[in-house]
């Protein structure tokens, strides 16, 4: 439990550094292996194959040879139909890494076509992707003729898409102007001086680097030092997002840095925010990002600007129990090596006093081996606790200081941990109005041992220790929390105040009888002592105490309901228990019966009656017609009675209903037969 | 005088016998069967005095079914007396037909409010 809680805390502080501030890190075989997972698959665009080639280049990962082969078919097939220039454009780029096999006819083709196209070229990307492709083919087909007869015009034509303020317009006709079609611009402009037959006009080219310095004048920047571009709004072309800006500008500077000779001068902390830009996204999640960010970091390697140099820490929690050693890596942002160069620790202060360094004008020592810069053994005076390191970097060859970019201090927020010592246990109960020691337990607080003892309201418990750090200060941890919970679950939480070395608390049960809701028995107690910077948080049981309180008075507040167990929402419910209406009194089944019995007497009596009354059948007609029309009327009359007998039984009212119809109209029919004869002949006889 | 008073019931008695033995031996099977009916009823209330109303309806049902039946018995024998003019043009046949098709209608309603 002490372990677990301790880990827990560690990680909360762990990750609440790595929000707070982000030290970039070089790109590393994570990287990588993002890389071949992000790039496996078939492309099936030509630009979507040359970033995975280009990627694969940069990270230096191997190629697979089948993906080559189909691939430089395609190529061939682009460059020699007249496919459209992005396609043409990407295809060069393409074969600019793999090389493949093609005739210099089909790259003088190409090229003349291009050279016709370029001025009648009307938007920027067009122009782009001209000019990018004469470029391409005069890198790979040195002895094509590829100068441009007006490269004046061109250059031009695309510096009249510029602002003012250092952005560029897509076309003529296309007021809003972007970062992105910036970059794309430089780019151009670079492709275009390095084609032209001629010298391009100096103070044309110097137009173009104050319009560079402009841009440089929008960026943006956060405030860990991170710079980069974004566009204001979104336009009529699709958003480009700030991490494809800021790509476009660093291919379109560092470009136009290539093939101009004197050196543009960019600010080293913009270049090295540019810098932190692309390594603080990580490993990105999609193919085109992943490219940008690899692609842009190498072309800031590429000296064509001051090269950044990342400082980077590979662990800021430093164990005083372990005595680990302070580790500081300077590479490039791709990872190689850096030039020779020192690191400084040029203070380190302690969070809670910023005033006073604890170390000062510290150089790292240069392990070769490792190649890491490492403080071997921290100084007395760095205790457990939270510090702030602040390096420089000062690098040996003072005179290409301008080839790269290291910028200023660098605040680095580092961990210092250690095992603190608890001593000096003890617990007490004390008697209130004396002072004096009833009872007095002191406890090893790093074993298991418990204690008990008892006490009533009129008394005090005392329980103090001492903790003291590796170098044996005073600590002060983040919790000092004193638990005591009743047998009924009902708990009460004290926070562990500290004067000077000790930490101690003082519970007068008299004052507390209230807020215990007066309830007496047995309390367990529980320590909880616990730090990000202290290797042995622990949570312990430290006994249990017996405490006699008065009974509540009438008015004393009612208990407040114990906090339900959530996963008690889950189980099963209380049973229902169902009230029934008490069912009605029956009576005895014999009594029942008799009278049942007794019912039925008054019918044997009629019966009875009528045979003493000499009832007989004479009337009865003999011949056969009326005779059966009399049989069916007495069948149907019994008929009758019988389904009485089965509605009561079984039926329903509807089924009886529709069989009393049938039924009905039957004994209808008969009845008036039989009736209406016995009439005739009674009239008959009185006529007679 | 006692002796004068039982003398006189008895006479009154024995007139009134002799006079009813004088109506029609149809008449005398209708009156039976009132007799009937009327006797079953008050079986019936007995019985619920004894053990309570707790199926009120069934109580109900039986009793009004005789009563019911009572009821059509006696009209039947008023339609039949050859004694009452009103109902001189009315065939006994006829009589004896609405007898049984109204104890059909009531013993349904009986039925059913039987439960």
């Amino acid at each position: 439990m002490a372990t677990i809680l301790a880990k827990f805390l560690l990680l909360l502080f762990t990750i609440s550094i790595c929000n707070a501030v982000t030290i970039p890190t070089p790109i590393s075989d994570s990287h990588r292996s993002a890389a071949l997972q992000l790039f496996h698959g078939s492309s099936s665009s030509l630009e979507e194959t040359y970033e995975a080639l280009r990627v694969f280049e940069i990270l230096a990962l191997e190629n697979k040879p089948d993906v080559s082969a189909a691939t430089c078919q395609n190529v061939v097939e682009n460059l020699g139909s007249s496919s459209s220039l992005k396609d043409l454009f990407y295809a060069l780029k393409v074969n600019g890494i793999l090389k493949c096999k093609v005739d210099r006819a089909v790259f003088q083709g190409t090229a003349s076509r291009l050279k016709a196209t370029v001025n009648d070229a009307s938007t920027l990307v067009d122009i782009y992707y001209t000019i990018g492709s004469l470029v391409l083919i005069k890198d790979q087909a040195p002895n094509v003729d590829m100068l441009l007869a007006d490269a004046d015009g061109t250059f031009h034509s695309i510096k009249a898409l510029s602002q003012s303020d250092g952005r560029w317009r897509y076309s003529s006709d296309n007021p809003e102007s972007s970062t992105y079609a910036a970059g794309l611009a430089l780019e151009a402009l670079a492709g275009v001086i390095s084609l032209a037959s001629s010298e391009i006009d100096q103070s044309r080219v110097n137009t173009v680097k104050s319009d560079i310095l402009k841009l440089f004048d929008s960026i943006q920047k956060y405030d860990d030092g991170t710079f980069y571009f974004d566009e204001k709004f979104g336009g009529g072309r699709e958003h480009q997002g700030s991490l494809s800006t800021t790509s476009s500008v660093v291919r379109g500077v560092t470009s136009f840095a290539a093939v101009t000779s004197g050196k543009i001068d960019l600010p080293g902390d913009k270049v090295l925010g540019l810098a932190k830009f692309f390594l603080g996204i990580g490993v990105p999640g999609s193919a085109k990002d992943f490219f940008n960010q690899v692609e842009s970091l190498a072309l800031l390697e590429s000296k064509r600007v001051p090269i950044p140099l990342v400082l980077s820490l590979p662990a800021t929690v430093y164990s005083l129990s372990k005595k680990d050693q302070l580790k500081v890596t300077v590479n490039t942002v791709l990872g190689s090596a850096a030039p020779p160069l020192t690191v400084k620790l040029v203070r380190a202060f302690h969070t809670d006093a910023k005033g006073s360094a604890v170390i000062e004008g510290k150089e790292l020592q240069y392990d070769q081996s490792r190649g890491l810069h490492v403080l071997s053994v921290f100084p007395d005076n760095v205790d457990v606790g939270t510090y702030v390191f602040v390096f420089e970097i000062v690098l040996h060859d003072s005179g290409s200081e301008n080839d790269y970019a290291i910028g200023g201090q660098i605040h680095v927020p580092i961990y210092v941990t250690g095992i603190v010592k608890v001593s000096n246990a003890e617990i007490a109960v004390l008697d209130s109005d004396l002072g004096s020691d009833e009872t007095q337990k002191t406890l090893d607080l790093a074993g298991t041992d418990v204690v008990s003892l008892s006490a009533n309201h009129l008394q005090k418990s005392r329980f103090s220790f001492q903790l003291t750090t590796p170098h044996g200060r005073a600590f002060k941890p983040r919790q000092v929390l004193l638990k005591l919970r009743h047998e009924t679950k009902y708990e009460h939480i004290f926070v562990v105040r500290n004067t000077g070395k000790k930490f101690e608390i003082i519970l007068d049960f008299l004052g507390l009888v209230d807020k215990f809701y007066y309830l007496s028995g047995r309390y367990d107690f529980e320590l909880t002592v616990g730090d990000a910077v202290m290797e042995n948080s622990f949570l312990r049981p430290l006994g249990h105490l017996e405490l006699d309180l008065p009974e509540a008075p009438e008015k004393a507040a009612r208990l407040p309901p114990l906090p339900v167990d959530p996963y008690s929402r889950y189980g099963p419910k209380a049973e229902i228990g169902h009230l029934f209406r008490a069912p009605e009194k029956r009576p005895p089944q014999n009594v029942s019966l008799a009278f049942l019995i007794l019912t039925l007497l008054p019918f044997i009596g009629f019966l009875v009656g009528l045979l003493r009354l000499g009832v007989n059948f004479k009337n009865f007609p003999s011949s056969a017609v009326p005779a059966t029309y009399a049989i069916l009327f007495q069948l149907g009359v019994a008929a009758v009675l019988l389904l009485y007998v089965l509605f009561w039984l079984k039926l329903d009212l509807f089924t009886t209903l529709k069989a009393l119809g049938f039924l009905g109209a039957f004994l209808l029919f008969v009845g008036h037969r039989i009736l209406s004869h016995l009439a005739s002949t009674s009239a008959k006889l009185k006529s007679a | 005088m006692v002796r004068s008073t039982t003398k006189d019931a008895q006479d009154l008695i024995r007139a009134l016998w002799s006079a009813y033995s004088a109506t029609p031996t149809n008449l005398k099977i209708i009156d039976h069967y009132v007799a009937f009916a009327v006797f079953t009823a008050l079986i019936q209330v007995v019985y619920v005095a004894l053990v309570g109303t707790f199926p009120f309806n069934s109580f109900l049902s039986g009793v009004l079914s005789c009563v019911g039946t009572a009821v059509l018995a006696v009209s039947l024998r008023i339609q039949l007396n050859k004694e009452n003019k009103e109902f001189k043009d009315i065939a006994p046949e006829r009589a004896f037909a609405d007898f049984v098709l109204c104890n059909v209608v009531l013993h349904l309603v009986i039925m059913n409010f039987l439960g």
